[in-house]
């Protein structure tokens, strides 16, 4: 007798999609152009038309923030927290909104963005909101003072999550902002305008101006923005550094990773394989945190293998607005060929792959569950990030071959340790070049915790009396 | 009267004090247009031995403890007070100020060393902490070394904060110093030399900043430069030659503050489940 899990869609009713967007500047919707859409692609319909903002509608925005950094930044801290309250509730009253649509412009399961994005996201207003009126405490000084405009350029994989890591420290410090969200997933940016309106926030605090890497790259470069954030790309954070050599501008960038899970002879099994699924298939493998290189110790790889197997082959991929979904539907079609070609390289330079068998609908743009087993670390699949369901799997025989192997990167973004002796995880934590160390567990995400990378995975943190401190001149 | 002994000054690379390879050096007058001495022109190939000597040291230097490193610190500063009378005469010569003032600048640049040899093990209880994230686990942020940083100083004080604020808080550094102050702080490595500092740990390389600071900013081994000395019209330059690998850069206004040790060191956060 076999369990068959049953379809459980989520309405899409709750959502409602303007055929046309434009953008939100100086506390209002204007007018866009150049329109591009913007689809699902768990089905490739196109969802609405999003506009391709240039250097006017960036010029009007920066106006805005300039004008309203003023204000902003003399009102007192209690004052500016209980806008960001008044955002993190409305964030939450209306979460199912906000998850249906997430899910239908990026792809990732509702499961996701009903439990993970979301409820994040309204923590993360709330957790900055009672930073305001409190900054003095902050460890920079008395009275520490903001940069300004702050440009901010966030990624696909996390939209609204990103929006919030980066507009609720900028609010709370009393900066003002011109957000840009990613050219594929610009929806849930555009609601978090209304919300900005429900709150009352005074008009120009947030301004989203839409578009691709145009409009990113001339964001960076206008001279009335004084602080950056990023997240998104080595290769682009690189860019921007230089870009800024020559300017007061200040950055955090958060970039690019290839995460090392290490499992030694003693984990609990179970849990650990778990884990592993849970550090690289969540989110579709779209996160620059993934775990994406799982390093076994050799005495137990087989038997870890065998059950890392038989758990793949349970997760379910399909429909994201299913609840019973665990892996949705890759982001675009860009990212979908880019994972295919790694994959192939992966072959062709020798190491084995090996999928479940499952079907993928015929729609849209997808992507198994895929392991690949004889990774040596040459192998590019070893050393690139792939940003998708793919994990690598090499082995090791000592623990210090194990941390060699994983700081063997130039990205030192997350890692994984698991085992059941508390020494060995607190002297591998120490040894791993990495700027957040899951221990016996993977992908946890809280605004209380820092995150963020060493070497080339970017400059600063995020969340935490770190990420607070990043949108702070320091007064002493 | 008696004719001295003078002093040839050298490099200092893995706690030796090798010439330069290049064979070069530049010569350092007194104010009165008297020779002084003849320091190394440190080349390129020199600065990469001493990313070779940091590298190799600093993970052991990280991995000492802290009340280790502060001892060891604390020794220099020791070691420096013996020689005070060295330094004011080096300082005044290389300088060029007068006694009284080379005189402020030494003392100043001992209790400088104090002062950084104090924060080695202060530094998690600052910096660091517990955070309270929302469920069963324990979650906790460190500050760690950044590894190897290079940094730039054209005086003994400006050298003794800048490799000071580096080298407590677990990185090994190279040094690039220019002009007279070549003499005071060649001076100033010997005491180190002589304080159970591991070699490698601290690397002083003499010359010209024009000359070294790019290949120290282009350098992918290097992890952080602090471009306190660089004047102010060049920094852009090495800025965007050390994005290739997204390296640390900074300058500061000011010695005295933990935010230069900070600069220098990552926020390393570990996540564990709490549970029976």
């Amino acid at each position: 007798m076999t369990f068959e899990y049953s379809p459980a869609p989520e309405s899409k009713s709750i959502v409602k999609i303007a055929p046309q967007y434009g953008h939100f500047i100086n506390g209002d919707f204007v007018n866009g152009k150049n329109h591009f859409p913007t689809i699902n692609p768990a089905t490739e319909e196109v969802l609405s038309q999003i506009s391709l903002g240039g250097k006017t509608d960036l010029d009007k925005a920066v106006t805005a923030a300039t004008k309203a950094f003023s204000k902003w930044s003399k009102l007192t801290g209690a004052e500016r927290g209980k806008y960001l309250y008044r955002i993190a509730r409305i964030l939450q009253e209306r979460a199912r909104e906000f998850a249906v649509l997430e899910t239908l412009d990026n792809g990732k399961p509702i499961r996701e963005t009903r439990d993970i994005d979301i409820p994040l996201v309204a923590a993360h207003f709330f957790y900055h909101a009672g930073w305001a009126d409190k900054l003095d405490f902050a460890g920079l000084g008395k009275s520490p003072k903001p940069y300004g405009v702050a440009g901010q350029i966030i990624p696909w994989n996390f939209p609204l999550l990103m929006l919030a890591w980066k507009v609720a420290p900028a609010l709370a410090t009393g900066n003002a902002v011109v957000l840009k969200p990613a050219e594929s997933t610009s929806l849930t940016a555009l609601l978090f305008a209304e919300v900005c309106q429900q709150a009352e926030l005074p008009a120009g605090v947030v301004n989203i101006v839409t578009g691709d890497g145009s409009t990113g790259s001339t964001l960076v470069n206008h001279p009335g923005i004084n602080k950056i954030a990023f997240t998104g790309s080595t290769e682009v954070g690189k860019k921007i550094a230089r870009a800024i050599a020559g300017t007061n501008k200040k950055a955090t960038l958060e970039l690019g990773g290839k995460g090392a899970n290490i499992v030694f002879e003693d984990a609990p099994i179970d849990e650990t394989v778990e884990g592993i699924i849970a550090g690289i298939y969540f989110n579709q493998g779209h996160v620059c945190c993934a775990g994406s290189r799982l390093l076994l110790q050799e005495n137990i790889a087989d038997e870890l293998l065998v059950k890392l197997k038989k758990r793949i082959g349970k997760i379910r991929v399909g429909d994201p607005l299913d609840k019973n979904t665990d892996l949705g539907a890759i982001n675009s079609k860009e990212q979908l060929i880019k994972i295919k070609e790694l994959a192939k390289v992966g072959e062709a330079e020798g190491a084995e792959r090996w999928s479940p068998k499952c079907d993928l609908p015929a729609k849209g743009f997808w992507y198994p569950p895929t392991i690949f087993t004889d990774v040596t670390q040459a192998h590019r699949i070893a050393r690139e990030e792939i940003f998708g369901p793919v994990l690598s799997v090499l082995t090791f025989r000592t623990p210090q071959e194990a941390i060699e192997k994983a700081n063997n990167t130039p990205y030192g973004l997350s890692a994984g340790i698991w085992t059941e002796k508390g020494s060995r995880i607190l002297w591998a934590a120490q040894h791993l070049k990495a700027g957040v160390i899951w221990a016996n567990t993977f992908n946890k995400f809280d605004p209380a915790s820092p995150f963020g990378g060493y070497k080339e995975s970017g400059w600063g943190r995020e969340g935490g009396r770190h990420g607070l401190a990043a949108y702070l001149k320091e007064n002493n | 009267m008696r004719l001295d002994v003078k002093k040839t000054y050298k490099l200092y690379i893995n706690g030796a004090f090798p010439r330069s390879e290049s064979g070069r050096v530049f010569e350092i007058k007194n104010n009165k247009g008297e020779f002084i001495a003849n320091p190394c022109l440190a080349s390129r190939k020199d600065l990469r031995d001493a990313v070779v000597a940091a590298r190799a040291a600093q993970v052991g230097w990280a991995k000492s403890t802290a009340y280790l490193r502060g001892q060891i610190l604390y020794r220099i500063a020791e070691m420096a007070e013996g020689r005070k009378d060295q330094l004011i005469a080096e300082v005044s010569a290389g300088e060029k100020v007068n006694k009284a003032a080379a005189t402020k600048l030494v003392e100043a640049a001992i209790d400088r060393w104090v002062w950084y040899a104090g924060w080695s093990d202060k530094l998690s209880s600052i910096y660091g902490g517990t955070n309270q994230v929302s469920g069963p686990y324990y979650n906790f942020t460190i500050p760690e070394p950044q590894g190897v940083v290079a940094v730039t100083a054209d005086s003994l004080l400006s050298f003794v904060e800048s490799v000071g604020a580096a080298v407590c808080g677990g990185n090994t550094v190279i040094a690039l110093v220019t002009g007279g102050a070549s003499i005071p702080v060649m001076t100033f490595a010997e005491v180190i030399a002589t304080s159970d500092v591991p070699n490698g740990v601290i690397n002083v390389l003499t010359g010209s900043l024009d000359e070294l600071a790019p290949w120290a900013a282009s350098h992918m081994d290097i992890d952080g430069l602090d471009i306190t000395a660089i004047n102010a019209k060049k920094r852009n330059e090495l800025i965007a030659a050390g994005a290739e690998n997204l390296k640390r850069i900074h300058a500061f206004d000011k010695g005295v503050t933990p935010t230069r040790i900070i600069s220098f060191m990552e926020a390393k956060t570990v996540w564990h489940p709490i549970g029976v």
